[in-house]
């Protein structure tokens, strides 16, 4: 049985940077271990030799030419910017580095 | 020259609408404003879309009428409306996936499936309602309200794509696109009595299709009769340099294949796994007389295993989730959308943490979290790792499977439309709906629902799933086709027309 | 006792209780004309948000495509390091939530690099002699690098105490290579320089390749630099990584500073700790920065929206037939093709002269004169101009042309060197120069005798000595009459006409 505490889903919060409240902290740890409880299975099954399967149609080597080409209008892409200074997007000051 | 058609506009089909416009009798103008009509007069109950641009819809209605008078050579759905949904960018056209986070963002570009659909003169109406980035089966989980169902306004449309669905069932366009991660085609239409087809994967490009699981995201036509849908595959499909997974190859001739709707020695394979235990009793009936209507068409019906799809559902979502998490990072509120709590004082991470729990609904972070779950250190291996090799799995047995048929058949979804409200805090029960259509997305191959009648408990519709082999679609539509025809001249109308009056 | 401490060990002192383990992880921007996943260029000093669209801003809905020419220059360096290259390799999504990073995933490679266990040579010098060191290669790999931020408000303009931050995508997604080492050990006090040997190789590889022109002042190649110490008697230390060290001669003093630091560290019964720490220019220091205690989880999975690269062995062959001879092979053959020593092949390297040097001879100049134009007079030259060697304007030819004219005596050494001036002057070429500023050796035997004889006439003490055997005393006359023509003589010639003219075997 899976039991995904809720210091564990405060965790991956943190990871997927979700601010959960209390109450959906205690919720989804109930909810995601009886989830996981139920994937879980896929591991009955699945033995070494099976090779993994991570694209359905097996395609390889697609590549581009390399030549260069205009972007988008800059006001178009500052027209969706939350915020804006400078030609460039202004984003809230960073932590936790030097 | 007896009139094509007669009758109200938007009961038409699109193949008939296409008819009566090349014959002259009626222009795009009319037919779209007929259609921008029929949803003003309707959709402040079913709710079936997020957004009408009426004049760019008529604008480009009278394009294609120009166009047309001027003689020009014209694709064969050119001047039909159609309900696109909105996990498709549109240049300039509000573009929120179902969700807050992405309020009032308008892309700065087209999909390859707009361009496309430009290309052929269809005239887009307007974007339709989703669960939340597609993750659902009910759009119950739209930031903007249910979509409700035309056959029962009380029921849910299915989803994640019921605002498509939703807007065929109640006459509000012709034609629509949805997007099929993991039946998001296909139950939507088997609850609303329509044809959904989730193509090949790679076989209609995904550029503009806002991710939710890349390698299981499909876009595909939606429509009311086998014949449009395959109108509109042939419009969308095609190689595409832009995105990598498209297939490079021709695109099956599907409209062929739903013209000649022969299926006189075809085998079907049955598959055993998906039925029985689980399966609404109306379903199983309207399912094995929909066997049996095969099986009079001269088809050869076997039965089928496939023990490994036992396991799709758990390894749906483990896959689903994973990629999703990784997805949806980008919304963060730096570049564009919804930006929460930047008050100059708060760090870029507060910022991004609480964008995102006041932009995602409660669906959304559920995945999420276990997406992250799944992926994270130490976690890897037991679940993303052990879900990728049940694919290869579910891949062998489809490929055994269409060693012994050309086609394989189930109910679409185990029940028919349910009750809005049912099972919206149920994650379990949810997922179930797609216990059916998940194989297909796993596999990358492709598949379809028909309507095969109402389930006699409820009234409501049943739809039967036709699956083939990779970049063998044209078989859904000569099997589905031939269906179609056998049911409307068993009923002496379509399904549709059934629907109960708004 | 912790790892902020400023103590240091001295070098020396450190080396003899502790031995260095490095490693080495090397981004390199390679020279494509268009980013690694979309069309957009990647010219260098644009306006900000000027090359971006809907692919490397990771706008929703958007689609990566491989660069081709990014792959091919992946497998060429690869090959060039001696490194196994993968029939099958796949993209990977490394996952962590940054505002420079516009999916906030980049795509990299993880288990499943295009390139891998290589080597590449090094030389360094010692008070021995040149010493080699192979330092052996773990991988090579392709990822995309990230926007660039400036950071606004508060006072240091940097990232800490900053008010809020700007983001310019244009840097998003432009190609890098990402080189790793394996540990390299054995190297004692010469870990410094073969760090940085190791950089200037893998340098001068790329650019020999033509992947990448290496601009390091523009940030296109960053370095960081993993140091631990093993403590006698113990096989490995805990390991810092100094990030972003982006100049070879940072890289040596980094490596140089962590020694010293740690050594005190431990020698003051302290831990390492597994840290991630940030290199200063001004101060040759490193601070300490994110702690690696609690490693970000970083969620590897393999990219769904790209397929695996699979090179044939067809292509991988016909990428090998494109790769230039590896600068050491070539240095030494050319070392022992023009007779010239260690310490002369050293200065011809540290003057970046050996491209200019080695096209000067196949342009018919002697090796010689060769050298000694291009790490004598124009490295000055350029020096003076603030320019590279190689953007001076002197081409091979000019040079043939000047030696020719020297060798058939119409020009003098001194001559010669006017003539190169006023061809970087932009005078026009060596005829035109010669032309312009009337440089003409004074050559006919009557004008420099007189000149001659009048020399000998103001230093009458002198012509005594000459004449009395001292032949070195010669010097003084043919000063004088360089003087007189204005250098436009030939010396050699000025002496042999005094000793005949004064009856005296030279
Ligand atoms: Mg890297
Ligand atoms: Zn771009």
């Amino acid at each position: 049985m899976a039991q995904i505490s809720r210091e564990e889903v405060q965790h991956l919060a943190h990871l997927a940077r979700l601010e959960l409240t209390d109450e959906e902290t205690a919720h989804y740890a109930e909810q995601l271990s009886a989830i996981v409880d139920a994937v879980a299975r896929v591991s009955d099954v699945a033995a070494q030799d099976i090779p993994p399967t991570s694209h359905p149609i097996p395609v390889t080597n697609v590549f581009r030419e390399d030549v260069a080409k205009p972007g988008l209008p800059r006001d178009e892409v500052a027209a969706a910017a939350p915020s804006w200074e400078d030609d460039r997007f202004k984003v809230p000051r960073i932590l936790g580095e030097d | 020259m007896a009139p094509v058609m007669d009758g109200d506009l938007v009961r038409q089909d699109a193949a008939t609408l296409a008819s009566a416009m090349q014959a002259g009798e009626v222009s795009s103008a009319e037919i779209t404003q007929a259609c921008l009509d029929r949803i003003d007069a309707v959709d402040g109950e079913v709710h079936a879309f997020l957004y009408v641009d009426k004049d760019a819809a008529l604008a480009s209605a009278r394009v294609v009428d120009e166009q047309r008078a001027s003689c020009a050579q014209l694709g064969p759905l050119a001047g039909v409306p159609l309900a696109l949904k909105d996990v498709l960018t549109m240049r300039g056209v509000p573009t929120t996936c179902g969700s807050r986070i992405l309020e009032g963002w308008r892309p700065p570009y087209d999909s390859t499936v707009v361009e496309r659909l430009r290309e052929a003169g269809v005239v887009i109406l307007g974007k339709t309602n989703m669960d939340e980035f597609a993750m659902g089966s009910s759009t119950e989980h739209s930031a903007y309200g249910p979509t409700r169902n035309p056959w029962d306004l009380e029921r849910i449309p299915g989803g994640s794509g019921g605002g498509s669905a939703a807007a065929l069932a109640a006459f509000e366009a012709p034609l629509a696109i949805g997007t099929d991660t993991g039946g998001s085609i296909r139950q939507p239409a088997a609850v609303t009595g329509t044809v959904g087809v989730k193509p090949t994967y790679g076989g209609v490009s995904r550029y503009g299709l806002v991710a939710l699981a890349s390698s299981l995201d499909q876009a595909g036509p939606c429509a009311r009769t086998v014949m449009d849908a395959a109108l509109l595959h042939q419009a969308i499909a095609g190689h595409d340099p832009r995105d990598s997974t498209s297939i490079n190859a021709p695109v099956p001739d599907v409209v062929a294949a739903a013209r000649n709707a022969d299926i006189r020695g075809m085998k079907i394979g049955l598959v055993r796994e998906l039925g029985g235990e689980g399966y609404q009793d109306g379903v199983r009936q309207r399912f094995d007389e929909a066997v049996t209507v095969l099986t009079d068409l001269g088809a050869e019906v076997v039965e089928v295993s496939c023990p490994n799809f036992e396991y799709a559902l758990a390894a749906y979502y483990l896959i689903l989730p994973s990629e999703a998490s990784s997805n949806l990072a980008r919304f963060d509120g730096m570049r564009y959308g919804l930006r929460v709590g930047d008050d100059d004082q708060a760090s870029v991470e507060e910022v991004m943490s609480q964008t995102r729990e006041a932009g995602f609904g409660a669906e959304v972070k559920r995945r999420i979290m276990l997406g992250t779950y799944a992926l994270s250190s130490g976690y890897y291996d037991a679940y993303y790792g052990q879900a990728q090799k049940v694919r290869t799995l579910i891949s062998r047995d489809f490929a055994a499977a269409f060693d012994q048929a050309d086609v394989l058949i189930s109910p679409t979804a185990p029940t028919t439309a349910f009750r809005i409200g049912e099972k919206v805090d149920d994650p379990l029960a949810m997922y179930l709906n797609d216990i059916a259509t998940i194989p297909v997305n796993l596999a990358g191959n492709c598949a379809m629902s028909v309507p095969i009648g109402l389930a006699p408990e409820d009234g409501l519709p049943v739809g039967l799933q036709i699956m083939a082999p990779a970049l063998a679609d044209d078989r859904l539509y000569r099997a589905g086709s031939a269906l179609e025809q056998a049911l409307v001249d068993k009923w002496g109308h379509e399904l549709i027309e059934e629907v109960p009056a708004l | 006792m912790s790892s902020t401490t400023n103590t240091r060990m001295a070098f020396d002192q450190a080396l003899e209780r502790f031995e260095p383990v490095l490693g080495l992880e090397t981004h390199v921007e390679l020279g494509t004309a268009s980013k690694m996943f979309c069309s957009c260029a990647t010219e260098f000093g644009q306006d900000p948000n000027t090359q971006v669209c809907p692919v490397c801003l990771g706008l929703p809905g958007s689609l990566p495509v491989v660069n081709a020419v990014a792959v091919e220059s992946t497998i060429r360096m690869g090959l060039a390091l001696h490194c196994d290259i993968a029939s099958w390799c796949r993209f990977a999504r490394k996952n962590y939530f940054y505002p420079d990073m516009p999916k906030d995933y980049q795509v990299s490679q993880y288990d499943e690099p295009l390139c891998t266990n290589g080597y590449l040579d090094v030389t360094v010098a010692t008070d021995d002699g040149p010493r080699e060191f192979r330092v052996e290669i773990e991988r090579v790999h392709m990822e995309e690098d990230t926007g660039k931020l400036t950071h606004a408000g508060g006072d240091t303009g940097r990232i800490h105490g900053a008010d809020y931050s700007l983001v310019d995508y244009n840097r998003a997604g432009i190609p890098l290579i990402e080189i790793v080492t394996k540990p390299i050990v054995g190297t004692g006090a010469l870990a410094p320089l073969v760090a940085r040997a190791y950089v200037t190789e893998l340098r001068d590889l790329m650019r020999s390749l033509g992947v990448s022109d290496v601009r390091m002042d523009q940030g296109s190649l960053r370095c960081d630099v993993n140091v631990s110490l093993a403590p006698a008697g113990e096989p490995w230390g805990t390991r810092s990584e100094t990030k972003n060290v982006n100049s070879l001669r940072s890289v040596e003093r980094a490596v140089r500073s962590e020694i010293e630091r740690q050594a005190a560290v431990l020698a003051d019964g302290g831990r390492v700790i597994q840290e991630t720490r940030h290199f200063h220019e001004d101060t040759g220091e490193t601070t300490p920065g994110r702690s690696k205690e609690h490693a970000e989880d970083y969620r590897y999975f393999p990219e769904p929206d790209l397929v695996p690269v699979a090179p044939s062995a067809e292509w991988v062959e016909e990428l090998r037939g494109t790769l230039p001879e590896v600068p050491s092979v070539r240095r030494a053959r050319l070392q022992e093709q023009w007779g010239i020593s260690d310490l002369e092949m050293q200065t011809l390297v540290n003057a970046e002269a050996l491209d200019l040097v080695e096209e000067t001879i196949a342009a018919g100049v002697d090796q010689a004169a060769a050298r000694k134009w291009w790490t004598g007079e124009f490295t000055r030259m350029a020096n003076e101009q603030g320019v590279a060697l190689a953007d001076l304007g002197i081409t091979s030819s000019h040079i043939s042309r000047v030696e020719s004219l020297i060798a058939d005596g119409s020009l003098t050494d001194k001559l010669a060197r006017q003539v190169f001036e006023g061809v970087v002057a932009g005078e026009g070429d060596v005829d035109a120069v010669i032309a312009g500023r009337g440089l003409v050796v004074v050559g006919d035997d009557s004008t420099l005798l007189a000149a001659i004889e009048t020399a000998l006439a103001e230093q009458p003490d002198v012509a005594e000595k000459i004449r009395g055997g001292k032949v070195q005393a010669a010097g003084a006359i043919v000063g004088a009459v360089m003087k007189a023509t204005k250098g436009q003589a030939d010396a050699a010639k000025v002496r042999a006409l005094l000793l005949a003219h004064l009856g005296v075997e030279g």
